[in-house]
């Protein structure tokens, strides 16, 4: 076993890094990262002893006096994780603050479940307060027997409960621009995952029986905006969800309460909240937002229209943009990878701009269309770098780079954009978007 | 052994029978792929108020009809503040303009410019507009506006008019410019050494 303490006066990052051999410095850091891994009590230990050294612990005074009594009526964070927060992108205060988008913290949330306070929001007319009495969700159509459905009549259904990411079709919009100096939170936040409740659309569907000529329904919601999407039938029959709860309970307002659609995989514009009708036809409507918005406009000035399924990705959150790492030595890479086409299989991380390339430890289990966390310890020299990080699904799809989107698509499209993410570390430690 | 399998394969038979006959009394469990029941039949007078979706064909638009002139009236009421003078310039979207600029650096993507469809125009200012009160123009009135940007697009005359019949043959310019979802059209490679840095 390796000793737990250093011998005084040694840098451990700066030790472990010391070598002069002629392979690439990014391959040999990460074999280095590997060793880590393996010891990885002892690295540890040599990483954060600097800061303990001569440190005195005291008996603080929350020690030596009662705390808060209980009952407190809903748990809140502690008051020292204040900055752990939604935030709209940073330099763009929306003209209608309720058509606009509130950003998750990926660079300050853990595992895999994004906490209900900070899952993203993307409305169009706002949060409505929906009073659940009241509330009704309606399938008509192409249907046998048209019904009107209780949110307590829903309730007396099979309840089925599944992890599933749930990511906006515009995330990531601003890499398709010149890269702007911003967080993983402004840049990537509109992505978050819950374990959603509620009943297979499936079993509705048969509840009302489908003519045989119904290829698709239209979704609408109940706020200022009635929003609307066609839906492909088969995907509805497949593994759509009318969901009325994340994350254990009931769904929060700006996420659809009391009820919304969930289908798997696809840009989030198409899991309509606050759920109020399903109407099945023969042919997609046509709405404004599967016309005028969320189709992907190419170079040849044609649009790609009901791209639906939202493609392999991943971002590391830490480090990440606006973070400076204080020392160097050991760091945690980590960060978050999803694919709308099934599991991830592998992430694969570079810390030099992509010319080397080293496997990261998924944390398990690994779910389908779920966000998966990815990590990888890394020693650093004090030197600059670039990391990035490539995930493969379990179709074999691989992350492209942004240069190999833009050669495809153009930069007007919008979105859709899944290329690698680079964040440059200077030799002060700050952590920048770039594009490599 | 448990005493279960002593038990003659009649009487175990029997047992279950019974409790087959017990449970009809007071519960049944139910059968995958069998409708629950559950849900209040609805029809369509009661749905009225909800069923206001246009489909491509026009299947849905009521009854009524606007002119350019009307609609101008009614923008610069309760439009302009928002969207601008003439659908350009707002704080809202662009609604004018932008013809033919789809295919270069600076595309200006519009009603006229890019909207496939006329039936869009008439669903979606129907059930979102005005921004400050949904829902609260008439079908006239949803028919005049929707006139009125037609024609700062160049899709209708000044005298122009639109009902139910007019509404879906408007021709939009970039109708055919849409295609359904082809990718992958990027495939990325997995290389680990030695790679050509990109990102």
């Amino acid at each position: 076993m390796p000793p737990y303490l250093p011998p005084p006066g040694l840098d451990a990052g700066a030790d472990l890094v010391a070598d002069k051999s002629a392979k690439p410095p990014g391959r040999r850091r990460f074999l280095q990262g590997g060793a880590a891994l393996a010891g990885g009590a002892a690295a540890a230990t040599l990483a954060g002893s600097a800061r303990a050294a001569g440190e005195v612990l005291p008996v603080p005074a929350w020690t030596r006096s009662q705390g808060r009594p209980v009952a407190n009526p809903y748990g809140q964070p502690s008051g020292f994780e204040g900055r752990v927060i939604r935030r709209v992108r940073e330099g763009a205060q929306p003209p209608f603050p309720t058509a606009a988008s509130s950003l998750t913290p990926l660079a300050d949330i853990f595992g895999t479940i994004t906490p209900n306070g900070l899952v993203f929001e993307r409305h169009h007319a706002g949060i409505p307060d929906i009073d659940p009495e009241q509330h009704r969700l309606v399938i008509h159509g192409l249907v046998e027997r048209p019904l009107s459905f209780s949110l307590n009549d829903l309730l007396r259904f099979p309840a089925v409960s599944r992890v599933h990411f749930l990511e906006c079709a515009g995330n990531s919009g601003s890499e398709w621009r010149p890269a702007r100096k911003l967080t993983v939170q402004s840049l990537h936040g509109l992505l978050s995952c819950c374990e959603w409740t509620g009943v297979s659309l499936g079993t509705l569907l048969q509840e009302v029986g489908v003519a045989p000529e119904a290829k698709w329904l239209l979704a609408e919601g109940a706020d200022a905006a009635a929003m609307t999407r066609s839906v492909p039938l088969d995907k509805a029959l497949d593994d759509a969800l009318i969901v009325y709860a994340q994350n254990g309970e009931m769904l929060r307002p700006e996420q659809g309460y009391p009820l919304r659609l969930l289908l798997p995989g696809w840009e989030g514009n198409i899991s309509v909240k606050w759920l109020r009708r399903l109407k099945l036809g023969t042919a997609p409507w046509q709405s404004r937002q599967e016309t005028s918005k969320y189709t992907d406009l190419l170079p040849d000035g044609t649009s790609r229209q009901f791209s639906f399924v939202l493609d392999v990705k991943s971002v590391i959150t830490g480090p990440s943009g606006g973070q400076t790492l204080k020392s160097r030595g050991r760091q945690q890479i980590t960060g978050l990878a999803w694919s709308g086409h099934g599991r991830i299989r592998r992430v694969d991380v570079s810390i030099d701009g992509g010319r080397n390339w080293e496997e990261a430890v998924l944390q398990t289990p690994v779910l389908d269309r779920a966000l998966t966390r990815f990590s990888l310890p890394w020693l650093w020299d004090g030197g600059p770098a670039v990391l990035q990080s490539r995930a493969v699904d379990s179709h074999g799809n691989v992350q492209p780079t942004r240069s190999q989107l833009i050669a495809a698509r153009g930069t007007e499209s919008a979105y859709h954009y899944n290329g690698i993410q680079s964040w440059q570390v200077l030799p002060s430690g700050e952590v920048h978007n770039v594009h490599v | 052994m448990s005493m279960f399998e002593r038990k003659p394969l009649a009487a175990l038979l029997g047992a279950l029978a019974l409790s087959a006959a017990l449970s009809a009394c007071h519960s049944q469990p139910v059968r995958n792929g069998q409708p629950l029941g559950l849900g209040t039949p609805v029809d369509a007078a009661q749905l009225a108020a909800w069923d206001i979706d246009i489909d491509a064909d026009g299947r849905g638009l009521p009854p009524g009809s606007g002119t350019v002139a009307a609609g101008q009236r009614i923008y610069e009421t309760r439009c302009i503040a928002c969207h601008g003078a003439g659908g350009q310039n707002g704080i809202a979207d662009r609604l004018a303009g932008g013809q033919g600029s789809l295919a270069t650096k600076a595309p200006v993507r519009t009603v006229g410019s890019f909207w496939p469809y006329a039936t869009t125009l008439f669903d979606y200012v129907r059930r979102a507009m005005p921004f400050d009160s949904p829902q609260s123009l008439t079908p006239d009135e949803v028919y005049a506006v929707s006139a009125y940007l037609l024609h700062l697009n160049g899709l209708l005359p000044a005298d122009g008019r639109l009902d139910a019949a007019s509404l879906p043959r408007v021709v939009m310019p970039n109708r055919d410019g849409f295609k359904v979802d082809d990718r992958p059209d990027v495939v990325g490679t997995r290389c680990l050494k030695d790679c050509t840095p990109g990102s």
